[in-house]
């Protein structure tokens, strides 16, 4: 077998030198009436070239080649192919945890590099290594903020990501945190008045995502202060990290979740992806995840060190800020390598074609008798729209032009049924956007089955 | 004093600063294609919210700056490409290219998770047929792909086995928790909302199953079990643990850490286990990438698959699907549906070696046994017991002269190796760890054997030159207690560096550096 370096020969050498007569005899501790006799029934084994094969015959039946206006917290971003001629080195690639400093500072450096760029994106005082994903990192926001408040009284507006909300809930059941939700307004933001009423002195963490769900763009500054003023935290969650390109960064918040997957990382069905915690320097202590620190060696040279590992889970253990070990090192390396490449002018052009498309398709998609927009707030890629019939059905006859339509928001939000999510980044084009509403158009021309 | 470090040699290796340190306006790494629609007035759509200049301090370099800035920091880090990491219970094992390739295929990297199911059979198929593998290996029943890593699959475990016994009535208070368990095992259990109840390992290093007999009570959800041991020692008494604990309702979890000593040998559900998690990043080949991302699919008993975390993967008339809706389930536990890109390079691993999958499985357990046989006497074994896939020495006998297993370690790095797992299982105070995986051939284990040897010598006879190592690497010893005093955590313009500021390649600086008693062969 290609992955195994032995020869037979160096086998029994080996098994020799232990004093062995068979390799079964290195697993006698395990009761006989245990040890497989025969072997597993597993497909294989597979060449290199089957292995292949067998995964291409899956790709050729999935949305490839589909024209997609999916958002909803996975991106398509243009993605240089520098980033995976770095990242698919060995010396990256396959490396370990930097726990020994000394043997893995390019590892270290460059998370140290990540941790700046976080906090410059951001606008916050400290960033983690990593966390798994925009939906674990939110959640172990909230945990932290009820670390530091004490509090276990969460509120969570209505236009946060429903599968976050999700994974909140989840963690919540078994910390005794209670989960309320806060109600969108009109304009498509959360509802101040509605926030205001439901804070109290019982509130740890008030969560918010910018841009929001539906894509509208929340008020981060303005709602600190009423936040602020019951004692609680606010927490901001952001799923589209290109936004702070040209959005201004939630630095009022106490502590940002974001995900960044639009950073340099394939939609890869779901993951691997890249969470992001940064927060103030005041709360680092209650930080989950890893953090990397400068420091100097014997000789005064600067260097790199994990660092504040008391509270990790291998030394603290059951009193740890989190269990979280093996993170997404190798996609926060990705989205280091990313953001270089871009840099500040390339990030902030990406995000305005992005704006620039986005407001080119909602014009045009409103152009369309019965199609209008759902909401007022200022939005960066992603908008809703009301459609006369179910998106479902508009969607169902966009499959047939090889188009992945918006996202029918029916299934999370009830309430909005006649209604889809939008998104449009730099990669798509104009002509995909004439063909989104000619496709549109023609599909609400169809009599209703 | 000379000795011969067969290994390694010393190389140039470049000095690089921060990508910040070598930002300068206007340099841009990236062009995108022309704006091929009207150019938004981001002000007047953004209002209030509009971020006036780019992102304050970010890079601005050039793309050959990126290419050599990354390229020079990783020839500073070692990696399973350049030879053995011998971390134990980290399976450090060849992280396959084929598996890279396929991960990146279009059709693969390029799914939307959201995208219409009918148009992601090939992606649900890839999951199925995953699903059915790590059944067949774990002799399990039922499976979720979601936990993105160990630690996630651990606190599903949990949360499924709080799920089950609440519907039994009573999800009860307490978990057990060996004291030579992972760190994330007692971590996870609080977030489970459960208490720890430690239980002390017997003489041998294995679970004290007459204290345990004591300890489960119908307070107690579950014990959580390594095994083997995180002493790399098989549990040979776990059917009867695993009696114990269901004859009082609980449940026996198992970290699938070290599944590398049993994959095709043994099965953990034929063993009694309820339910288990697995590391992809450790037994399945996917790499470790600097920390991540791996994957911890947790696989179950039937008792406790109503509870599987959403979405579940279905099997209908013709299709496969992906269902949300699930009223007996934990919940989500992350969005979407698992480390996907992940989930592929373990199957890609399964499909290479197919029912093969046991000799891998033979050679990890022979170069393990293989080391300990020529290493045994030179260095302490604490515990006796057959090792499988792993063993654990302790620096008992180094410590007489004041030289510990940090320092050992520190000073393998000057032989070529990375460091084994220094400092656990906390049962052993002064632990080496040491996990070759069957990635080393015959050689490869022979150099580390040398490499240990010489070392211990060296720990006896000069025991300054190993308590300072290592002296080859491009940096020394670290000060890790200066960092956390005062942390320095991001790149800050408006803090001086008073370090030593890195020129390109300090020539005079190695010479100086040289010490005499390490003589690179030929």
């Amino acid at each position: 077998m290609r992955y195994l370096p032995k020869s037979p020969a160096e086998r029994q050498e080996m098994l020799a030198a232990i004093g062995a007569k068979s390799i079964d005899e290195l697993f006698a501790s395990i009761p006989e009436r245990f040890r497989l006799k025969q072997a597993l029934k597993l497909p294989g084994p597979f060449s290199e070239a089957e292995v292949i094969q067998y995964f291409k015959e899956r790709a050729a039946v999935n949305a490839f080649g589909y024209t997609s206006f999916l958002g909803a917290g996975v991106y398509n971003h243009l993605r240089s192919v520098v980033t995976d001629a770095i990242i698919q080195r060995g010396e990256f690639l396959t490396s370990y945890t930097p726990y020994q400093a000394e043997i893995t500072q390019g590892t270290l450096q460059a998370i140290f590099e990540f941790q700046t760029l976080m906090c410059q994106l951001t606008g916050q005082q400290v960033a983690n290594a990593s966390m798994w994903d925009g939906s674990t990192a939110t959640t172990e926001a909230v945990l932290m903020a009820e670390r530091i408040t004490g509090r276990t009284r969460v509120l969570v507006a209505r236009t946060l990501h429903p599968e976050y909300r999700d994974v909140l809930t989840t963690y919540a059941k078994n910390s005794g945190l209670h989960v309320e939700e806060i109600a969108y307004g009109s304009d498509g933001t959360l509802d101040q008045n509605i926030l205001k009423s439901m804070l109290k002195d019982d509130v740890g963490a008030v969560v918010v995502q910018s841009p929001n769900f539906f894509g509208g763009i929340e008020p981060i500054a303005a709602l600190v202060d009423v936040v602020h003023a019951s004692g609680a935290l606010l927490v901001t969650s952001i799923t589209e990290g290109v936004s702070l390109g040209l959005v201004k960064p939630p630095a009022e918040a106490d502590i940002v979740a974001m995900e960044g997957q639009s950073f340099g990382l394939a939609p890869s069905y779901g993951g691997p992806f890249v969470g992001v915690l940064a927060s103030r320097d005041k709360f680092v202590r209650q930080m989950p995840g890893r953090l990397t620190g400068q420091t100097i060696d014997t000789d005064g040279r600067r260097g790199f060190v994990l660092t504040l590992a008391t509270r990790e889970q291998h030394i603290r253990r059951e009193k740890a800020t989190s269990n979280i070990c093996t993170n997404q090192a190798l996609c926060a390396l990705a989205a280091t390598v990313h953001l270089t490449l871009l840099g500040k002018e390339g990030l902030r052009e990406m995000a305005h074609q992005n704006l620039s498309k986005a407001q080119f398709a909602l014009d045009l998609l409103t152009k369309i008798p019965g199609v209008k927009r759902t909401f007022t707030a200022p939005f960066f890629n992603e908008f809703t729209i009301e459609l006369p019939r179910s998106a479902r059905m508009v969607n169902h006859e966009l499959l047939k032009e090889k188009i992945v339509g918006p996202l029918p928001l029916g299934p999370s939000y009830p309430e909005l049924t006649k209604h889809a999510l939008v998104c449009v980044t730099e990669t798509t084009t104009r002509d995909d956007i004439e063909r989104l509403a000619k496709g549109i158009a023609r599909a609400l021309e169809q009599p209703v089955q | 004093m000379s000795h011969k470090i067969k290994k390694a040699t010393r190389h140039t290796n470049q000095n690089e600063g921060l990508i910040f340190e070598k930002s300068s306006p206007g340099k841009r790494a990236f062009e995108l294609p022309p704006l091929d629609v009207p150019a938004a007035d981001p002000a007047k759509a953004l209002g209030p919210n509009h971020r006036g200049e780019g992102v304050k301090d970010f890079p601005e370099v050039s793309e050959i700056e990126v290419i050599r800035h990354f390229t020079r920091l990783s020839t500073w880090n070692y990696a399973i490409d350049l030879g053995m990491y011998p971390l134990g219970s980290c399976t450090m094992k060849y992280n396959p290219r084929v598996n890279e390739f396929v991960a990146r295929l279009d059709g693969i990297a390029t799914e939307h998770p959201l995208q219409p199911q009918e148009l992601s059979q090939g992606c649900l198929k890839i999951l199925k047929l995953l699903e059915n593998c790590l059944l067949e290996i774990t002799g399990m029943e039922a499976i979720t792909l979601q936990p993105a890593a160990g630690a996630q699959g651990e606190l599903t475990g949990l949360l499924l086995i709080r799920a089950y016994l609440e519907k039994q009535g009573n999800p009860r208070k307490k978990v057990l928790v060996p004291d030579s368990a992972h760190g994330t095992n007692p971590a996870t259990a609080v977030i489970a909302g459960y208490d720890v109840e430690n239980i002390k390992s017997e003489s041998h290093g294995q679970i004290d199953v007459d204290k345990l007999r004591e300890l489960v009570t119908e307070d107690v959800a579950a014990l959580m079990i390594t095994n083997p041991s995180t002493l790399g020692i098989f549990e040979e008494r776990i059917p009867e643990i695993a009696e114990i604990l269901h004859a009082k309702g609980a449940l026996l979890y198992m970290d699938g850490a070290n599944m590398n000593a049993l994959a095709g040998i043994a099965r953990p559900g034929d063993l009694g286990v309820d339910v288990m998690h697995l590391n992809l990043h450790k037994t399945f080949s996917t790499p470790h990438g600097g920390g991540g991302p791996g994957a911890g699919p947790v696989a179950m008993k039937k008792i406790l698959e109503p509870f599987r975390p959403t979405p579940i993967l279905v099997e209908k008339t013709g299709h496969l699907a992906l269902e949300h809706v699930r009223p007996q389930s934990i919940g989500k536990v992350k969005a979407f549906s698992g480390n996907f890109g992940v989930l592929v390079r373990a199957l890609a691993y399964i499909l290479a070696y197919g029912p093969g999958i046991r000799q891998a499985t033979e050679d990890a357990v022979l170069n393990a046994n293989y080391i300990r046989k020529h290493l045994e006497g030179t260095f302490d074994l604490p515990y006796s017991l057959p090792s499988m896939h792993e063993v654990v020495f302790s620096d008992a006998l180094q410590k007489r002269n004041g030289v510990n297993t940090m320092d050992i370690a520190k000073r393998l790095i000057d032989y070529g190796f990375h460091p084994y797992t220094t400092a656990f299982p906390l049962i052993v105070p002064g632990a080496l760890m040491i996990e070759p995986t069957e990635s080393e051939s015959k050689e490869e284990c022979d150099l580390f054997i040398d490499a240990m040897k010489s070392i211990a010598h060296e720990a006896a006879t000069d025991a300054n030159l190993v308590k300072t190592a290592p002296h080859t690497t491009r940096v020394r010893r670290l000060d890790e207690v200066g960092a956390a005093r005062n942390p320095i955590l991001r790149w800050d313009p408006s803090r001086p560096d008073k370090t030593t500021v890195q020129k390109k390649a300090d020539v005079a600086e190695a010479r100086h550096r040289e010490p005499a008693q390490v003589t690179p062969t030929a």
